[in-house]
């Protein structure tokens, strides 16, 4: 979007500064990082150095016990041999395309019902957004009881609509997720749902006018200016739901913690069970690197999708 | 993209022009969308309706078929029991501890180091800002264990110092300040720096004033994020009176897993002051999540 309004800008505007000849003084330069030091030594100390540091360490054999020592891939061969590494690679591939289509249908329905004039307005969007706002260790206890497979509200609606054996959620192996992807769609729903709000907002209402006189109808406007207008909120939405759904922990730890047997158990979790709790430092670090590749592959794909729909 | 858009809509005088619509449809049309609106509402709160309500149950009342939505009798002695059970009041404060202080931090640095990306020119700085944009995609689980190792080395590994320096320092805030800076014009700080204002002081009496929204929304929202932080503290602290609500709560539970009621009681307390936080600072909460997401 900034590509075609800042020519506009520029041409109105007095020449820039840059059109003189550099000044070679080092004041602006001091200035410039002083401000920027302050924050810049707590980010650099403790995200930049171990972002470089755990590449590094997933070559290493390093214990807690003993002197690292490079063992080139040696971790990789331990992982891929490791059959929960598998299953976890699995389950967090499970997790992330139950989780991110859902919340992403859910927060646009919302935002879509909530972006018009209505009674009541400020009430409804506080009470979708409130999820979100709740803490994380009451959610999956609260969503944990919901789903108690004998007595919990969630199957006593289900026996009441006719569902005669109902699944046994977080203590079953097959429903486990689900019941996991659903606690997690319900907190992130109103999140997102502001975000697409402030999409929704950026499209011209001069547009939907327009459609009705052409004689569009509903589907036809959502389709022709809601969700092309939105593509730029879409595609931001879309790489802040994958990443949060990749790094799934704390839902999984205090709803399931990773169970039962390994059926919910996702990478982030085998990260911090081996690296911290068993201090196998290397191979969590080789887990580490599958994740950031699985996380960076569909953010460029993501990308490059949203750069091609844009060009034509 | 807007330019392109806008060019083909009709003059204004055109709307005369549609076909009349009945002005019954529309109020039946608006009925049906507060019904379901109001039907969607009911369900999305159900959780906390079974929240507040089982923590004015006894434990053998929690569940019962059907569910009781409305406790029979109150046992409001559950919230004067539990400040005993646990040490809840000790996790209160050290959850109130770190969220404020580390508000405080990401606000004072972010907002500082925000004014030095969007306001100073100097070279570096565009690439710099790219290494703090990438971060934000790289998920923490992929440094978590270097970052450990670094924080054991420098004996840091069960202290709160660990989380607030873990979470103080965040590209998200620098992000979010930046892009509120970005809006207010260049030529205000011209003319402060015509009048001889070293920059730190336009930024201490020019930004800082005139950045409240975005200060108040950062602050808001890392509050909120701190405070319902589990991982963190999960990894980082291992005393008791150390630990935060989150974790309180998660070992209540862990430990009397048939408590129901107790813990449905922690859990509202626990949910309590930050519910109040966002209610109170709401319109800031609800704009810095939707100005973070709006990339210029």
């Amino acid at each position: 979007m900034t590509m075609t309004t800042e020519p506009a800008l520029r041409k109105r505007r007095p020449p820039e500064p840059t059109a003189h000849p550099p000044r070679r003084s080092l004041r602006p330069i001091l200035v410039g990082w002083s401000f920027i030091l302050p924050n810049f030594l707590g980010f650099a100390l403790l995200t930049l150095v171990p972002m470089v540091f755990g590449l590094a360490l997933s070559f290493m054999d390093w214990s807690p016990w003993g002197d690292p020592e490079w063992v080139g891939f040696d971790n990789f061969e331990r992982m891929f041999r490791n059959s929960t590494f598998w299953i976890a690679l699995w389950n967090t591939t499970y997790y992330a395309a139950g989780h991110i289509p859902l919340t992403i249908a859910v927060s646009l329905g919302l935002a879509l019902l909530l972006n018009r004039t209505l009674a009541g307005l400020g009430f409804f969007r506080t009470a979708f957004f409130l999820p979100y706002v709740t803490s994380l260790v009451a959610v999956a206890v609260v969503w944990n009881m919901l789903f108690n497979p004998t007595s919990g509200p969630v199957n006593q609606f289900l026996q009441f609509v006719g569902v005669t054996d109902p699944p046994g959620w977080t203590s079953s192996t097959a429903w486990a997720m689900p019941a996991v992807i659903v606690a997690s769609v319900w907190r992130d729903m109103g999140y997102y749902m502001v975000l697409f709000l402030a999409g929704l907002q950026t499209i011209p209402t001069e547009l939907y006018e327009a459609a009705r006189v052409d004689g569009a109808n509903a589907w036809q406007r959502f389709w022709n200016i809601t969700l092309p207008g939105l593509r730029p909120t879409t595609f931001f939405v879309l790489i802040m739901c994958t990443v949060a759904s990749f790094k799934v922990f704390d839902l999984i730890v205090v709803m399931t913690d990773g169970g039962p047997g390994r059926a919910t158990k996702v990478l982030s979790q085998l990260i911090y069970e081996e690296g911290i709790r068993e201090g196998r430092f290397g191979l969590a670090s080789a887990i580490s690197l599958v994740l950031f590749v699985l996380v960076a592959g569909f953010t460029v794909i993501q990308f490059l999708l949203q750069r091609r729909q844009e060009n034509r | 993209m807007t330019a392109n858009l806008t060019a083909p809509v009709t003059p204004k005088s055109s709307p005369a022009s549609a076909p009349p619509r009945p002005a019954n449809s529309a109020r039946v049309r608006k009925v049906v969308y507060s019904a379901l609106l109001t039907a969607l509402c009911l369900l999305v709160l159900v959780p906390f309706v079974w929240m507040i309500s089982s923590s004015l149950k006894h434990d053998n009342q929690v569940f019962t078929v059907p569910t009781q939505w409305i406790p029979r009798e109150f046992v409001w002695s559950n919230y004067a029991d539990i400040w005993s059970q646990i040490p809840m009041l000790a996790y209160l404060r050290n959850s109130a501890f770190l969220a404020i202080t580390i508000s405080f931090l990401q606000v004072i640095t972010g907002s500082f180091a925000a004014y030095g990306f969007a306001k100073l020119r100097f070279p570096g700085r565009d690439w710099l800002f790219v290494a703090y944009l990438a971060t934000i995609a790289v998920p923490w689980q992929a440094y978590m264990i270097p970052q450990y190792l670094i924080m054991e080395k420098i004996g840091l590994v069960n202290t709160h110092l660990s989380i607030i320096l873990l979470q103080a320092f965040g590209a998200f805030g620098v992000f979010l300040m930046r892009q509120y800076y970005q809006s207010i014009p260049d030529e205000l700080i011209e003319a402060a720096r015509i009048d001889g204002l070293s920059e730190y002081r336009i930024w201490w009496r020019i930004m800082l004033p005139l950045s409240r929204p975005a200060i108040a929304s950062l602050g808001l929202l890392t509050f909120v994020s701190t405070w319902n932080d589990y991982m963190g503290p999960f990894i980082y602290l291992t005393s008791n009176e150390l630990w935060t609500v989150q974790l309180g709560l998660r070992s209540f539970v862990g430990q009397y897993d048939a408590a129901y009621a107790m813990i449905m009681t922690g859990s509202v307390i626990s949910v309590l002051p930050v519910v109040l936080v966002f209610l109170l600072g709401q319109r800031q909460f609800i704009q810095g999540i939707a100005t973070s997401g709006l990339k210029g």
